[in-house]
């Protein structure tokens, strides 16, 4: 039986059709101005406003609270089976399966589909209709693209006390986890309360971290072992190093002895390339450079105190603030001191006197970052002050290339494992640099503003994509940058190679340059000194070299304001020829003399002045 | 006439698994029980439950835009192979074909 509604209504209100007509128009109001009411108004200023006849609208932005969201998943078993039916039971559902296929529905719909189907599948035999177009220019769209980056996540420290993150260091095994050492460095900021606890975070999940380091003291540096991912090896606040066990839960394995680690911070410490894969070194600012077994924490293996006058003195030794091993070159390590020099070593030298090869001064405060470039073993990396220089290994007067000075203090850098002319710094503004040193030495390719607090660590991922920087307030922000700076452009070696070819001779030349004239100079001196005979004379002709070119300046000064005078007094062309001529004469005397004056001074840039009195005095001594 | 038209069924399946390129083919009926299929079981239940789910979302997508419409046909293509998927209101056929040219 149907359903149906009734209602009852007005014929009249039914919707009778309407019958229009046509009317002309009639005026309704006539209003006329008033002329007498002018008086009550006053004119205002004419001005422009806009009417729009739409709603108001306005602004409003909301953060929604933080939530912790956990994921699990769930595991589906075979369902939908009827009561009677157990899923389980081959028979039975082969004779469920049997039964519905006997059903006429079944029949029917089968029949039909089948029909569709099967023209859709000739369809797509017969006709690719998805070809790839544009499979070509694929490759080219990567050079267009501006280099940029992305955050991924924050991990934050979970303590009401924000420490630093002055360590990181990514899982050997693929880097899904990040181990980031947290400290304190300010001086006399540390509180009782402060937590002294690292953490290992799964980059998946930067809520929680995924376990718990507990030193005795404050970690301010942190390394898994490259060869065993659940090993881990920290450096502490008080001196003492500190060996983790993954599965061995949260308290360190093993602590080195107090009277025989270091006495300042441990500022860096290094896994070695060795047999075992238990050795590692380890860098603070006492001076001291010690080897540890990490089976046997009680006394380290080797000492080294960075004396550079080489007895091994430990009061005399400089603060090393950075390490550097490249597992490439196993027995050379690099140390970056406080001083601002860079000190290279050599594990197997036979005397402790010559461990130390040799040194390079760069910096005017500590080397905070040292690293050889993965692709160029010769060339380093280092960030101190508010510069990051490149220096060649063999150059030891100067770095070869470096960044003009930044507005804040750099405090870490890192090379890019995957692209040898790229590396990125990070400064105290909060600001992340990738310098690209193939495309721009002037200014760095991106700058990002990571945060509002200073960064002050810094550690790249193996594959070159993702960057984790630490920050001051215990954030560890993890960035990931766009393919164009982390994948190998061709010839982009051999280029970089040149380039540092390049920059090497060009500081060999301008080395050898300063030599020679130190060595003419010297031998200079000696010559003069043994004509003379004394010390005494020396000092007497270096006194006559000025009084002379004080002569020679007055002269100068007082011919030209002669010749100035003349011109302004005589007027006459006839004595005014002569004395021209013999003005010209002086002027051209004069201006040969001052072209020759500039000559000299800009060979002789940055070396003796003594040469210049010397060679003008011969000169004016030639003229007069 | 079962019986003739059940050989139907089985010619009109068979025909469609010989067809060139075709990987497998899948009978579900509405509660997501495969009645029929060429493929292994796991891979099976899989395809079963997900592309109900599927077909399910498109039709009531295709409805909501038109009333008076109603879903005849969904063609997943991936990388590897393309899905067909002819929906009818109890059962569904599945076919993953690998369109080779």
């Amino acid at each position: 039986m149907e359903i149906v509604h009734v209602y009852t209504k007005l014929r009249s209100k039914f919707g009778r059709q309407s019958l229009f007509s046509d009317r002309p128009a009639e005026l309704l109001v006539d209003v006329h101005t008033d002329q007498s009411l002018v008086h009550q108004f006053i004119q205002k200023t004419q001005r422009d406003q806009d009417l729009q006849a739409c709603r108001d609208m306005s602004e409003h932005q909301v953060n929604t609270k933080r939530f912790e969201s956990n994921s699990c998943g769930l595991n589906h078993e075979e369902g939908g089976w009827p009561k009677d039916v157990n899923p389980q039971e081959m028979e039975q559902t082969i004779r469920f399966r049997k039964k519905v296929e006997k059903d006429e529905n079944y029949i029917n719909s089968i029949l039909q589909l089948g029909s569709v189907m099967d023209h859709c599948i000739r369809q797509n035999n017969a006709v690719d209709i998805y070809p790839d177009y544009c499979e070509d220019q694929d490759q080219e769209e990567d050079h267009q693209e501006p280099p940029s980056a992305k955050t991924i996540n924050v991990f934050r420290d979970p303590n009401e006390l924000k420490r630093t993150v002055t360590g990181l260091s990514w899982h050997p095994d693929g880097g899904r986890k990040l181990a980031a050492a947290y400290s304190c460095l300010e001086f006399q900021k540390t509180s009782r309360d402060m937590s002294p606890d690292s953490y290992i975070w799964d980059i998946e999940n930067p809520n929680r971290p995924e376990m718990t380091l507990k030193p005795a003291s404050p970690l301010v540096c942190l390394e898994y072992n490259p060869k065993d991912c659940h090993t881990l090896v920290g450096g502490c606040y008080n001196g003492q190093i500190a060996y983790w066990d993954t599965r061995r839960g949260s308290q360190p394995v093993e602590v080195s002895s107090v009277e025989h680690s270091h006495r300042d911070p441990v500022y860096k410490i290094i896994w070695l390339q060795s047999k075992t894969g238990t050795d590692a070194f380890s860098a603070s600012t006492d001076g001291q450079v010690l080897w540890w077994d990490v089976r046997r924490l009680s006394e380290p293996t080797e000492r080294l105190a960075l004396d550079p006058s080489r007895e091994g003195n430990l009061d005399r030794a400089l603060g090393a603030i950075s390490l550097d091993f490249e597992s490439t070159m196993p027995t050379k390590f690099m140390v970056g001191t406080e001083q601002g020099l860079v000190v290279s070593c050599n594990r197997k030298a036979k005397t402790p006197s010559e461990k130390i090869v040799c040194m390079y001064d760069g910096h005017q405060g500590p080397v905070y970052a040292l690293q050889r470039n993965p692709f160029f073993p010769k060339n380093f990396l280092t960030v101190g002050d508010w510069t990051a220089r490149i220096w060649s290994e063999d150059i030891k007067e100067s770095s070869i290339m470096w960044t003009k000075y930044q507005m804040s203090y750099l405090t870490d850098a890192c090379w890019s494992p995957v692209r040898p002319s790229v590396f990125f710094t990070v400064k105290m503004d909060g600001m992340l640099d990738v310098w690209d040193i193939l495309l721009k030495q002037n200014d760095p390719t991106l700058s990002l503003k990571v945060c509002d607090e200073a960064l002050y660590s810094l550690r790249l991922h193996e594959t070159g994509r993702l960057v984790a920087c630490g920050s001051q307030r215990g954030g560890a922000t993890l960035l990931e940058i766009n393919s164009g700076l982390s994948t190998l452009q061709k010839n982009e070696k051999s280029l970089l190679a040149a380039m540092f070819e390049r920059e090497t001779k060009r500081e060999k030349i301008l080395e050898a340059r300063q030599r020679e004239i130190r060595l003419k100079e010297r031998s200079r001196s000696e010559q003069s000194r043994d004509e003379d005979g004394g010390r005494e004379d020396q000092d007497q002709n270096q006194n006559q070299l000025m009084v002379r070119a004080e002569d020679h300046f007055y002269l100068i000064t007082e011919t030209e304001t002669k010749r100035r005078r003349d011109n302004q007094t005589t007027g006459s062309e006839d004595q005014g020829q002569n004395q021209n001529q013999s003005q010209s004469q002086d002027q051209n005397q004069n201006q040969s003399q001052s072209q020759s004056q500039d000559q000299n001074q800009s060979q002789n840039q940055s070396q003796s002045r003594d040469q210049d009195p010397q060679m003008l005095s011969d000169q004016s001594i030639d003229e007069l | 006439m079962a019986e003739t038209e059940h050989a139907g069924v089985e010619e009109t399946l068979k025909r469609i698994e010989a067809q060139k390129g075709v990987i497998g083919t899948i009978v579900v009926n509405a509660e997501g029980i495969p009645i029929r299929t060429t493929l292994d079981n796991s891979t099976t239940i899989q395809y079963a439950k997900l592309f109900r789910l599927l077909t399910m979302k498109a039709r009531s997508t295709v409805r909501d835009i038109d009333p008076q419409n109603d879903l005849t046909f969904l063609r997943v293509r991936s990388k590897k192979h393309e899905i067909l998927v002819a929906p009818e209101h109890d059962f569904l056929l599945i076919v993953i074909q690998n369109p080779c040219e």
